[in-house]
């Protein structure tokens, strides 16, 4: 446990956030998974979790600043590192060994410590360090203008009166183009996604299959099922969809990962991104977590919830940069088929177009029937195309099975 | 001289507060001036030279020298329907008339519910610059911003000192109208038809983009002569005259910092408490995002106004303090 809480990316293009609101304070007992802080990204307000357990020690990042990804935002206790300080500032009378032996203490000692009440007292010392000791000089306006153009003021030479950061300082550092320090510029999603794009197009060599299967059996499956259950609990298409492709993707590891530095990396988990269109022009990809070991009764819950809070925006980190597929479904839309475009570094997308009847051939005969284009588009990279036809026809396959889903 | 049309001949602004004065007494019988030494001496400054000659003794009207006394006389007849026009010789004096001004004049309305307006305008000399020592050289125009009731203009240009008087006899409460001692021998041209004069509104003297001087009265001349000096280093300077004290125009020079991101406040009133740290904190309150550098002042040396001309140069607000200080500003260093 390294009793740290740094920026986190919540993405892969993500290269600063704004602190936008502090969850927690100085003597809160955190656990892994809990939220401790919105950030804001060009993918709107992010509940940020924390990864390590502990009590908050300081925040170290006062609301409302901008600062890079991997900037130190807030120090735990509770961790090896800080058992000299738990004891400095604990009440002696309830430490378990007195202190007279306890320099150095050994470092089971806090870590046995969860109790913050009995051991653990806040420190006396502000939540955030004296704002003279790295406050710089900016001028209103240069900072209204760093971000509005997604300008890092930590990286800003200031040549105004003394040295502080003007307009002219900013704007000049905004036209030294992709140079570190200059962050992206928030709210524009819209320019997010067209860097995100833009690098799947050039980096990422794309081939894409489609096939068009069978939903009758699914669709009878959900019929059954939503017969039985109250409405709020009923499944829709997508989420046995989802899951399908969920069960593909643990089935053939190829398609569920990232490639970085030249290399796949596959993923040990299928985090299914799930594309959903924001209002404004926005779209995001956040993740269903753990969507193939979920029952579709969970999945369906997760989806909502999901779903939900996306259009109020709040999205929590591990959702945002965890996505290790994503599936894009147009199957409520008036469409054929979709032929998606990857999210970098991921190396798949699965692509759902109008879930409608079809004309089909049984055995000679043509008749209508209920049908969905799955459509793949992958890296050519890490998979070839005989390998996309396996992972297309266990998607079929499973959607022929829904029961077992 | 005589080719040129009427409009276009040079005059002082003495001449032009004379023309002011004479057109007003011309056209409504209600008016009359009423100060010390104005008729048989013509006006300690001169404004009034000639006016007794033309209007008679009941209309320019000799006072004892009783400030107090002949401003209550001014409010006195004022609420009676009189449209009087009091010269007190320098604000320094107009301390003596102060119960009168701030307990009566800017009050009665108030308290009388609107029903006792007191359509008063006063002028009296204000600034320093003449060596005419402590006594005489205050600008205490700043003062007199601070209360509620009246209105308070100060006329830097020939066509502001010809067409102010004029415009303060719309309005029913109290105007004081400040005359910086320096200007009275100004000359210039007028160039607009006085009645087209407002004192409402403050007004652009120069356009620029990179900083606003904001000043008044006779500082306002030295805001244009080191707008020019900036010029010449490249740094093009906003300089507006505020015209009115009360109410402030905020919009006008608001505006003004907006565009430009940074102001210069030049003030010749002693720095603490004035005029320019009001301007300073409606900047901060409206402009404050807009701000490329912190608002500065140049005021006057907080001190009485000395009498030996080096000292009394060194108390003032002097150009070259304005340059350096509006390009330390604007221009970057390193």
């Amino acid at each position: 446990m390294s009793g740290e809480f740094r920026m986190p990316s919540l993405g892969p293009d993500m290269e600063a956030g704004t602190l936008v609101q502090w969850r927690v304070k100085p003597g809160d007992a955190v656990k892994r998974g809990d939220i401790v802080a919105l950030v804001e990204t060009e993918k709107g307000i992010i509940d940020v979790e924390i990864f390590s357990d502990g009590v908050v020690d300081q925040l170290l990042v006062p609301e409302g600043t901008h600062v890079a990804v991997g900037t130190l935002l807030a120090q735990l206790n509770g961790g090896a590192t800080r058992t000299r300080q738990v004891i400095e500032v604990g009440k002696p009378s309830e430490a378990p060994q007195p202190l007279a032996r306890s320099a150095p203490v050994p470092a089971t000692h806090a870590a046995t410590s969860t109790t913050p009440t009995t051991t653990i007292v806040p420190p006396t010392i502000s939540s955030v360090p004296s704002p003279e000791a790295h406050r710089r000089k900016v001028s209103p306006a240069a900072r209204a203008r760093a971000r509005e153009l997604g300008v890092d003021l930590e990286r800003v030479t200031g040549t105004g009166m003394g040295a502080a950061i003007t307009i002219e300082d900013v704007v000049r550092a905004a036209q030294t183009v992709d140079k570190p320090g200059i962050a992206e510029p928030a709210h524009d999603m819209r320019q997010i996604i067209a860097r995100a794009m833009s690098r799947s197009k050039r980096e990422i060599p794309h081939y894409y299959l489609s096939l068009t299967c069978s939903f009758a059996k699914a669709r009878a499956f959900l019929d059954r099922y939503n017969a039985r259950v109250d409405i709020e609990s009923r499944l829709l298409p997508s989420c046995v969809l989802l899951k399908a492709v969920a069960q593909a993707a643990k089935a053939m590891p190829e398609f569920n990962g990232f490639y970085k530095d030249d290399a796949f990396q596959a993923a040990s988990d299928v985090h299914l991104g799930v594309a959903i269109a924001m209002r404004g022009g926005r779209l995001v990809a956040p993740a269903l977590l753990n969507a193939d070991q979920k029952s579709l009764a969970a999945l369906m819950i997760d989806l909502r919830d999901l779903a939900t809070r996306v259009r109020a925006g709040h999205m929590r980190s591990s959702e945002l940069s965890m996505p290790t597929l994503t599936v894009t479904s147009f199957a409520e839309e008036d469409v054929d088929s979709v032929i998606p475009v990857i999210y970098p570094p991921q190396v798949a997308i699965v692509g759902v177009g109008a879930i409608r009847e079809r004309p089909w051939v049984v055995e000679g005969q043509v008749r209508a029937e209920l049908t969905v284009p799955i459509s793949l588009a992958a890296d050519h990279r890490v998979t070839d195309g005989r390998a996309g036809t396996r992972f297309l026809a266990t998607i079929r396959n499973a959607l022929q099975a829904p029961e077992q889903l | 001289m005589s080719a040129l049309p009427q409009t276009a001949r040079a005059i002082t602004y003495r001449e032009a507060l004379r023309q002011g004065l004479r057109s007003v007494l011309l056209n409504d019988p209600d008016v009359f001036l009423i100060g010390e030494d104005i008729g048989k001496y013509g006006g300690c400054f001169a404004v009034t030279k000639g006016l007794l000659e033309e209007f008679g003794e009941a209309r320019i009207r000799d006072a004892p020298l009783s400030e107090s006394a002949f401003v209550g006389a001014g409010i006195g007849a004022a609420l009676a329907g009189m449209r009087p026009v009091v010269e007190i010789m320098t604000v320094n004096f107009s301390l003596l008339a102060l119960d009168q001004i701030l307990n009566t004049a800017a009050t009665l309305s108030h308290m009388s519910g609107g029903q006792c307006p007191v359509p008063l305008i006063i002028r009296m000399a204000t600034g320093a610059g003449r060596q005419v020592a402590a006594q005489h050289s205050h600008s205490l125009e700043g003062w007199y911003s601070h209360i509620p009731g009246l209105r308070i203009v100060t006329p830097a240009t020939i066509d502001d000192a010809a067409g102010m008087l004029r415009a303060a006899l719309e309005f029913r409460d109290p105007v004081i109208i400040f005359e910086h001692m320096n200007l009275y021998n100004v000359q210039g041209e007028l160039s607009v038809d006085a009645a087209s004069i407002n004192i409402e509104r403050a007004a652009i003297r120069r356009a620029g983009q990179d900083i606003s001087l904001i000043t008044y009265g006779a500082s306002l001349y030295k805001c244009l002569t080191a707008a020019e000096q900036l010029s010449a280093q490249g740094i093009e300077a906003e300089v507006i005259d505020l015209r009115v004290l009360r109410p402030l125009d905020e919009k006008t020079f608001i505006q003004s910092v907006r565009r430009t991101r940074r102001a210069l406040i030049v003030d010749e009133g002693w720095r603490s408490v004035g005029l320019a740290a009001e301007v300073g904190m409606r900047i901060m309150e409206q402009a404050f995002y807009d701000l490329d550098a912190p608002v500065e002042r140049v005021c006057g040396v907080e001190v009485p106004v000395p009498y030996a001309k080096h000292m009394e140069e060194a108390a003032l607000p002097r150009v070259e303090q304005i340059v350096t200080l509006a390009a330390s500003m604007v221009k970057h260093v390193g």
